[in-house]
């Protein structure tokens, strides 16, 4: 279970998140929906330690784990997998090498073993062909040259291979076209199991008509103000966001 | 005859100081006020980091020859180059000759050897590429902290003659090498590439003269650096075509990241045109590690420390790769990899 309570994170001294809090249960896919500027973004980068977003005040735990406690390496270790709105591109570095670094990095974080070369070869091949990515992608630079779609795929692909426990996806639709963003949807929804839990943070209701959440929050002014069912989002989608927004004085 | 070959370890009054501009990120006189004692003996152990690709060798140790300081190359041959030191606070001067005859093919694998404390290198090689002959020059340098050396390489290419040059080094207490190289006659071509890899305090200085006298040469250069702590890196490139070397082609570059606060490069690329029918270029570019990236690589599991490691590997195979020679190639990424 993820477990978020009272969160207040600054950037820059400035006071995004303020007082966020929210739980997702093992298996479950939880939607988080905002307007720009609310702090979905600053959520994700909050929860995977992304230098900068200083943690003022609250608490967040992964399975009963000190989130907070933890560097960014050790939250992935950890299960935390944050698919990025804009994915990094990573210069000389082969796709296939970087999945397979990070893969035992994890491992050896966990004390388990690693996997060997050929036994990864195997694995890459058959969720790439499942994502119906061409294998040669995987030999160039990580994301360098990649459509914004392409990208989009390289982060599923990683998700398949890393098999973490907690997935947040930020405005993971953003660049994507609707052929585009059927297989990755179709490529998470394939990553859903009873010991998984996910967050989808989206502006737009399109995604979630895809991936279907168990539940809705709304995300306004650095704090969940609404929470429901998938019927929230069609609400949100219709009537928009202005009246979860502070009115002004 | 540049500086560097006219220095004299046994007489301070020819070490060139930061008055003199092509010295003046490398001030020798700063850290050298005096001739150091010559250097004693050393024993040669260590089979050296080429020895599985076999071939001739030339060794010093301490300057002094181990067999002979003269190779004369023909048909397809291997050549190791070792200058070995093993000294403290003395000094010591090594000369090799190189000359690759017609049509030959060298393979040059030079290492500079370094054991021992604050001593003082000083070695030059000359190496003469006749007519349609090739040289692959390959130099990895490992020295202590505060050593001092000097190299210095005089390179002449005759017709058609092919050169290629990959030095790679970890730097020292103050490091120069240079490599000055004329294309004597007309369709030479050069590489002349370059890579440093500094921590601590460490300052490494890569300085190349390239002197197209002659029609339809080509030169190209590919130099690239990272800094650690608080080391500093020198690149210094200058191109000059003469009057008559039309049809040059000549491309030089310089890249180099910064992964610390107080790490410095200096770059001073040159280049001096007197031909008319020419193409010439430069580039050179200072950075620092890309902190998105880190971040990117450490949510997926990668340690700090790792990332780092990774991208600096990634961002200086670039050079490496540029080597023809498969196994001296692999050589060098392991002796690489094993120092990030």
């Amino acid at each position: 279970m993820l477990s978020i309570n009272n969160l207040h994170v600054s950037v820059a001294d400035k006071p995004i998140l303020k007082g966020l809090t929210l739980e997702v249960p093992a298996g479950e896919v939880h939607a988080v929906m905002g307007p720009n500027g609310a702090g979905k973004s600053t959520l994700g980068y909050s929860l995977s330690g992304r230098p900068g977003y200083e943690v003022t005040d609250g608490s967040a735990s992964w399975n009963g784990q000190d989130l907070l406690d933890l560097d960014p390496a050790e939250r992935a270790a950890a299960g935390v997998f944050l698919s990025f709105q804009y994915p990094m591109e990573i210069p000389g570095v082969p796709a296939m090498t970087f999945i397979r670094t990070a893969l035992n990095a994890q491992k050896r974080a966990r004390g388990e073993e690693e996997v060997s070369a050929p036994a990864f070869l195997k694995q890459v091949k058959a969720a790439s062909q499942a994502l119906k990515m061409d294998f040669d992608m995987l030999k160039r630079p990580l994301n360098v040259g990649f459509s914004g779609g392409e990208k989009k795929r390289m982060e599923i692909l990683q998700m398949a291979l890393l098999e973490p426990s907690l997935l947040i996806l930020d405005e993971t639709d953003s660049g994507l076209d609707i052929d585009a963003l059927r297989i990755v949807s179709d490529g998470v929804n394939a990553l859903r199991r009873a010991d998984r839990s996910m967050l989808v943070i989206t502006h737009y209701q399109r995604l979630l008509d895809y991936i279907k959440p168990d539940k809705v929050h709304v995300l306004a002014a650095g704090r969940i103000v609404a929470s429901g069912g998938p019927e929230l989002a069609l609400e949100l989608e219709a009537e928009g966001y202005d009246k979860f927004l502070p009115t002004a004085a | 005859m540049s500086a560097a070959f006219q220095i004299d370890l046994t007489n301070a009054e020819t070490f060139p100081t930061r008055r003199t501009e092509a010295w003046k990120y490398s001030d020798l006189k700063r850290w050298l006020r005096e001739a150091p004692e010559p250097s004693g003996t050393a024993l040669v152990g260590a089979p050296g980091p080429f020895y599985d690709l076999g071939g001739e060798a030339i060794v010093f140790a301490n300057g002094r020859p181990v067999g002979v300081t003269d190779f004369i190359a023909s048909g397809v041959q291997t050549l190791r180059l070792r200058f070995l030191s093993d000294a403290i606070g003395t000094g010591h001067t090594a000369a090799a000759r190189i000359v690759a005859r017609p049509g030959a093919r060298l393979l040059l694998l030079e290492t500079h050897e370094g054991k021992g404390s604050a001593y003082v290198a000083h070695n030059k090689v000359e190496i003469d590429v006749a007519r349609d002959a090739e040289v692959t020059r390959i130099v990895l340098i490992e020295e202590p902290e505060d050593a001092i050396s000097v190299t210095n390489a005089e390179v002449r290419l005759e017709a058609g003659g092919r050169y290629r040059q990959t030095v790679v080094t970890t730097g020292a207490k103050l490091q120069r090498i240079e490599t000055q190289l004329s294309h004597g006659a007309e369709g030479a071509d050069a590489r002349l590439d370059g890579l440093y890899l500094l921590k601590g305090s460490r300052h490494a200085d890569l300085t190349t003269v390239v002197d197209h006298l002659a029609a339809d040469g080509t030169t190209s250069q590919l130099t690239k650096g990272v800094v650690h702590d608080a080391a500093r890196g020198v690149f210094q490139g200058k191109i000059i075509v003469e009057r008559g070397a039309d049809g040059t082609d000549a491309r030089m570059a310089h890249n180099a990241l910064i992964a610390s606060e107080r790490g410095e490069i200096d770059a001073k690329p040159e280049l001096i045109i007197y031909a008319d029918d020419v193409q010439c270029a430069h580039g050179n570019t200072v950075g620092t590690l890309d902190e998105s990236a880190l971040f990117y690589m450490q949510q997926r599991g990668i340690p700090a420390d790792e990332a780092r490691a990774l991208l600096v590997q990634a961002f200086l195979f670039e050079v490496i790769d540029r080597i023809e020679d498969e196994a001296a190639k692999e050589v060098v990424r392991a002796w690489l990899t094993a120092r990030l």
